[in-house]
């Protein structure tokens, strides 16, 4: 089966090409100015033809809690956003703690085949905060990190043994920064609107705090520490002081993190309700800044499925997380537009760094030879992300029923289109 | 009457003019209230649901009161009786009320914003009767009319509320409407309590005799200990009596004819000593219990009448 895609604008981290690509079964055959015959002639004219998108922090809610989405539900939603690697957390149920559940995860993101799915596997037995989990079983059978995910590892010799053990598994570390005994029940950012709103907050120290624990940590373990959802601008001045002293660490930060703030809150919808929390206006101008200066490593969803039953209560009631992996090309798209960064960026934080980070070495560009995983965006294409389109069993995004601009119009997954935008001829 | 609003949720959403319409209207039903017949029935066949899922006495009984003497049908309803006990959520149990015709829901809840989540979600009317630490409108137009009957006028008052500012829903609806009115509001309480205060525009006191120098009229907050759980507190309630209570000797460097409010229930000898609560010359808060009858009676009316008006 051959596949070509002419008149290509490639965009890949380090530069934009136009050309034709042609793809043979999983690879990327060719990538020149002849136009040779295939199969399947997609005309990419006008659009921009990004590598497949690589979400390095999703939950799947799969096993256990498949009623808010589940890795077949969690595909779609991904590759529907352009996205054609997820790596799903272990806050499953039961956790992902073993080699037994991570290859049962991989089975059934295969037997589908829309996507690549690479779990992260738990750092402790059952998340419990102490016995570290068997990494090496669980790296053989396909896990390509640990992280107990919101259940950040408190203890410091834990977490020094699991940045230890999983070096040595050539792994590496995703910690929640959280240091949760400052969370004094917060369910919002600590500050002036969490005082006029009468909710409780959470001060980013409890962020600050933990990171400077783990960035300490690699430094004395050697270990990779990777901070999730970094959303405070002080958290992003310790990540870049720990890269100047050769620390390994590296960081992520989520869409919502870099266009929402506090303020939207006022409302108290619990769409909007998530952890860490909207910051201030000064914390998403920081967010921005270092995706520009490249501070940041890499934008992932942290998609959060959760039941609308569960998220239509009283605020402090309601769960943390919002959906995230197809409002991840409209909401990156608008930094470019907003002269923030690059398409080249984009490629380099929503791909090349994420395949760099989790060690895909035939992923992340649009290269001879690499997997054929494609999306083709059209960064202009307006559109209401409504509930035809949405392909997640859940609805809790702020941006549901909202005008969006940019979209993966054709998703390619090892050579196979995996999604098509419904209703546009591309 | 002003306002138009089927709910009321917050202060935040009254004008001057609404204050003073609630005012005026209470102070004709306080009248009433001193008559032998104390009954305006013109909400008659209205049924008014209490809906507390916050324990609560005088607010509960007051608002139950004010409907009762409209002539409406007063329900009372508690969480630690409902259906929120079995795991129903907050809107099923207000629907299910609903479904048997009600009319006007007094919501009191331990969540803030829960007031407005309410009425958002349904065709009733609301009244806001305490959510979480948000607000508690009609506690603040009760404190209001104490205040305008003691000093005969809003012109050039300073008023200090002292105490737990975070957690009081009673603070942030005082604050609002003391804003909109032009009245200078003073802030004081324990440093974990006031983080982000300035958010309110309002003066921050550094202690106790620069709070109650000065002022017209005091607010003293109770301390809010249910709704700190999870955070670490003040040491003692001996040391926040040293520094944050309010005793006669305190009051040596108020003003002569300054009034002490407190929304009650009474921590005596925490945040307020017996001598000044129950000296009649400064307490003004048995008139605020009074008054509240009035309040809730002028809101009750107001916004069924709202209702229809839309």
């Amino acid at each position: 089966m051959t596949t070509l895609i002419k008149n290509a604008t490639i965009i890949n981290a380090t530069q934009t090409l136009k050309a034709n690509i042609l793809i043979e079964n999983e690879i990327i055959k060719s990538i020149s100015s002849d136009e040779p015959k295939a199969d399947k002639i997609i005309d990419a004219s006008g659009k921009l033809v990004f590598p497949g998108l690589i979400d390095m922090h999703v939950h799947f809610r799969d096993p256990g809690l498949e009623y808010k989405d589940d890795i077949i539900t969690g595909s779609m939603s991904a590759v529907a956003g352009g996205v054609t690697t997820c790596c799903p957390m272990a806050n499953t149920n039961p956790v992902n703690d073993n080699a037994v559940i991570t290859r049962d995860m991989i089975a059934k993101a295969k037997k589908r085949g829309l996507i690549d799915l690479l779990p992260i596997g738990a750092i402790t037995k059952g998340m419990g905060g102490k016995g570290i989990t068997e990494m090496g079983d669980m790296s053989e059978a396909g896990c390509v990190a640990f992280s107990d995910d919101g259940l950040p590892v408190s203890s410091s010799d834990v977490m020094r043994s699991a940045l230890e053990y999983s070096a040595f598994h050539k792994s590496f570390i995703i910690n929640h920064s959280q240091d949760c005994s400052l969370c004094r029940g917060g369910h919002m950012n600590e500050g002036k609107m969490s005082m006029l709103l009468g909710i409780k907050g959470m001060p980013r120290e409890q962020e600050e705090i933990m990171i400077s624990r783990d960035m300490l940590l690699a430094k004395l373990t050697g270990g990779h520490i990777h901070v999730a959802h970094v959303s405070s601008a002080y958290s992003l001045k310790l990540i870049e002081q720990a890269k100047k002293d050769g620390i390994n660490i590296t960081c992520e930060v989520c869409p919502h993190h870099f266009t929402f703030d506090e303020s939207e809150l006022i409302s108290y919808d619990t769409n909007f309700k998530m952890s860490p929390p909207l910051r201030t206006k000064s914390d998403v101008e920081a967010m921005r800044n270092g995706l520009k200066n490249g501070s940041i490593d890499v934008i992932c969803t942290d998609h959060a499925p959760h039941h609308t039953d569960e998220k239509f209560l009283e605020f402090d009631k309601a769960p943390f997380g919002i959906l995230g992996l197809q409002t991840l090309v409209p909401l990156t798209l608008n930094l470019v537009r907003q002269g923030v960064i690059s398409y080249n960026d984009m490629a380099r934080l929503t791909s090349k760094n994420p395949a760099k980070i989790l060690n895909l070495p035939n992923k992340g560009e649009i290269k001879e030879g690499f997997l054929a995983d494609i999306a083709i965006i059209d960064p202009d294409f307006e559109y209401v992300y409504d509930e035809s389109l949405n392909k997640s069993k859940s609805k809790n995004s702020p941006l549901l029923g909202k005008k969006l601009k940019g979209a993966s119009l054709i998703t390619i997954k090892s050579g196979r289109v995996v999604f098509d935008f419904p209703n546009v001829v591309a | 009457m002003t306002y138009t609003k089927k709910d009321l949720i917050s202060t935040k959403d009254l004008s001057k003019d609404d204050i003073y319409s609630f005012l005026n209207l209470a102070k004709e039903y306080k009248k009433l209230n001193l008559e032998p017949v104390k009954k305006d029935p013109i909400l008659k066949g209205v049924t008014v649901v209490n809906a507390f899922f916050e324990n609560s006495t005088r607010t509960r009984t007051s608002f139950e009161i004010a409907g009762k003497r409209l002539g409406a049908d007063t329900i009372n309803f508690s969480s630690s009786t409902s259906s929120t006990n079995k795991g129903e959520t907050l809107i099923d149990t207000i629907n299910n009320i609903e479904a048997m015709k009600t009319d006007v829901f007094i919501v009191r809840h331990y969540s803030s914003g829960s007031a407005q989540f309410v009425a958002k979600n349904t065709p009733s009317c609301v009244i806001n009767a305490g959510d979480g630490c948000n607000e508690h409108p009609t506690q603040a137009l009760l404190d209001l009319l104490t205040i305008f009957e003691s000093k005969g006028s809003f012109e050039n008052l300073t008023v200090t509320i002292i105490g737990d500012i975070f957690h009081s829903r009673v603070a942030r609806s005082n604050i609002y409407a003391m804003q909109t009115l032009g009245i200078k509001v003073r802030l004081f309480g324990p440093p974990m309590f006031m983080q982000n205060a300035e958010i309110f525009g309002c003066e921050i006191c550094r202690d106790m005799d620069e709070a109650v120098r000065g002022s017209d009229a005091i607010i003293m907050l109770r301390i809010q200990l249910e709704r700190s759980d999870g955070e670490v507190a003040f040491p003692s309630v001996r040391e926040y009596s040293k520094y944050f209570g309010l005793t006669k000797r305190r009051l040596e460097v108020a003003k002569d004819n300054v009034i002490i409010l407190h929304p009650g229930p009474i921590n005596r000898g925490v945040e307020l000593n017996s001598d000044v609560a129950d000296d009649p010359r400064i307490s003004s808060i048995l008139d605020q219990v009074e008054n509240g009858v009035a309040i809730r009676m002028a809101v009750l009316k107001t916004v069924y009448q709202n209702k229809f008006k839309a």
